[in-house]
């Protein structure tokens, strides 16, 4: 019997179909000095592990992999800290399975 | 489509759009369907469990080509802590009838199939195309969407808003506020695959039977939080949903608790060896009746997980969804036929229709709950899984104690951990939000 193979997140997306948008990400983080308790919690939170913290302390994003759950809006959209909408019809994940 | 007027536009193909818009084109009205996935079910994400119920009062003959995976013979229930799980199980061969009460499903398969039967009843669906803003007269009634396909109006005499927990015509158009991170879970699910007769095997099914375990505990780290694993006939769906408040306090990633669940020593072999093709997640609404935002106004209605329509405490949403899409689809086509307009007064209708059927009776049933297992997480999901653990593995091990010393031992445990005060209220509050 086959054991249970650890993945990391990057691979897990792998498995999964997307039709990448290019150059027109659907979320956007704006600029910040210090990133709200909130908006730090992505880095950790987000399924997708799109939130990355630099080496400045700011919190970046890259929306490649998202699989669009919607957590970071009701983390962050009230507070205008990222600017978020779906992906345009047709693109993002696109699950087989869902 | 610039110059065509529709009678009704639904926003969204999941489980309560496909079921409004069904509801409306059999009645013989000219709708239109938006759905912004590459397909109906390309977006859609849940565990996924279907009550045949709901389905057949919408689609009688339903079973006849709906692509089902099993139906539902046996329901596990867990409490785990890190090491073990107790459980209450529940098997039955009356769940081998004609026409069985739940089936596991594959979302985007049987959206698919559901948007065929909500075509031929002759609703256009429109695919890879968002609704992105409601159109609003001076007064402040709906009278249309714009989509992103060239920012093209579409007008209709009224838009249903089955847009899913995120949609934001809702929330941006100030009818419904966005989720709040209390009021919504965050789930992880993977699909993992083995063969048809391994899967029957480690979970004692013959040909089209199906089992489910949902287990809750400390696998949730103290977070309000349930697991699951639902046997689809060729594949298994595993995931794990905590509510986001939670998470954001702890700073938890979700698949680093789904993989915990995963390694757990009581789901481990259940799932040995099979192979992942995707991995996803979604917000499933947990803030319950008092969460319901206003369903119905001049010119819209909202269905679905749109309008939080989702029974935490039992762990049902789809039904929900079908049956408030369905409602509010005839709802409207009644209110059509007596040739009325499409305004507030006139769409309570969908209210009272909704208040009249389960959906709210059993909300209303468990509105406490939400609040009650918020309050009191740590006691739910860490302290009560360990001591229920240490209390049956005490019962189960013969090593020379005394039954009498065991018996003390667990009860000054039970104790030691929450007081008899403690014990009592929470048994006593818990009675009551359940009520």
């Amino acid at each position: 019997m086959k054991a249970i193979i650890r993945q990391r997140v990057e691979d897990k997306l792998y498995q999964n179909r997307y039709l990448v948008d290019p150059c027109r990400p659907h979320i956007s983080v704006r600029k910040h000095v210090f990133p709200s308790p909130n908006l730090l919690a992505l880095t950790q939170v987000c399924p997708a592990k799109c939130y990355q913290l630099n080496d400045r302390g700011q919190v970046t994003i890259v929306t490649d992999g998202c699989l669009e759950c919607g957590t970071c809006w009701v983390l962050c959209g009230a507070t205008g800290e990222i600017s978020w909408k779906y992906p345009r019809g047709g693109f993002g994940v696109l699950f087989k399975f869902g | 489509m610039r110059n065509e007027k529709f009678d009704a536009i639904v926003v969204g193909a999941g489980m309560s759009g496909n079921a409004a818009a069904y509801a409306m084109a059999v009645r013989g009205l000219k709708v239109l369907q938006l759905e912004r996935g590459e397909y109906p079910g390309s977006k859609n994400v849940q565990g996924a469990i279907l009550y045949a119920d709901a389905l057949e009062e919408i689609i009688p003959n339903f079973r006849e080509d709906a692509p089902l995976e099993r139906h539902l013979i046996e329901q596990r229930f867990w409490i785990m802590d890190s090491m073990s799980h107790t459980g209450i199980h529940y098997r039955s061969d009356d769940f081998n009838q004609r026409r069985p009460n739940r089936y596991t499903i594959i979302r985007a398969q049987f959206d698919k199939w559901f948007s065929a039967r909500v075509r031929e009843a002759g609703c256009t669906v429109l695919c890879e195309t968002m609704a992105t803003k409601l159109i609003k007269d001076s007064n402040g009634s709906v009278k249309g969407v714009y989509t992103d396909r060239t920012g093209e109006s579409i007008l209709a005499d009224v838009v249903v808003l089955a847009e899913g927990v995120n949609g934001f015509l809702g929330t941006r158009g100030h009818l419904r506020e966005t989720p709040k991170p209390d009021s919504v879970a965050l789930a992880v699910k993977e699909m993992h695959f083995l063969p048809e007769d391994v899967i029957a095997e480690r979970f004692g099914l013959t040909a089209g039977e199906g089992c489910v375990i949902e287990a809750g505990g400390t696998i949730s780290r103290g977070i309000p939080g349930l697991g699951f694993l639902y046997t689809n006939k060729e594949s298994i769906s595993i995931g794990i949903g905590c509510l986001v408040s939670g998470l954001a306090a702890t700073m938890e990633k979700p698949y680093d608790i789904l993989d915990a669940f995963k390694h757990h020593p009581s789901i481990r072999p259940l799932i040995a060896g099979s192979e992942v093709k995707e991995y996803a997640a979604h917000l499933i609404p947990e803030g319950g009746f008092r969460a319901i935002p206003q369903l119905f106004g001049n010119g819209w209605v909202v269905v679905g997980d749109a309008a939080q329509l989702n029974n935490a405490a039992h762990r049902e949403g789809s039904n929900l969804a079908m049956t408030s899409g369905y409602l509010a689809g005839r709802a409207i086509a009644d209110v059509k036929d007596h040739g009325r307009s499409m305004v507030k007064a006139n769409l309570s209708l969908y209210k009272s229709m909704l208040y009249e059927s389960f959906v709210i009776k059993d909300l209303m049933k468990h509105k406490d709950m939400p609040r009650f297992l918020h309050a009191n997480c740590q006691s739910f999901f860490v302290h009560y899984p360990k001591l229920m653990s240490q209390a049956a593995q005490s019962f189960v091990r013969v090593d020379g104690t005394s039954k009498l010393e065991k018996e003390k031992a667990t009860s000054a445990a039970f104790f030691k951990a929450r007081s008899g005060w403690g014990l009592i209220s929470d048994t006593v509050r818990l009675a009551r939000a359940w009520r």
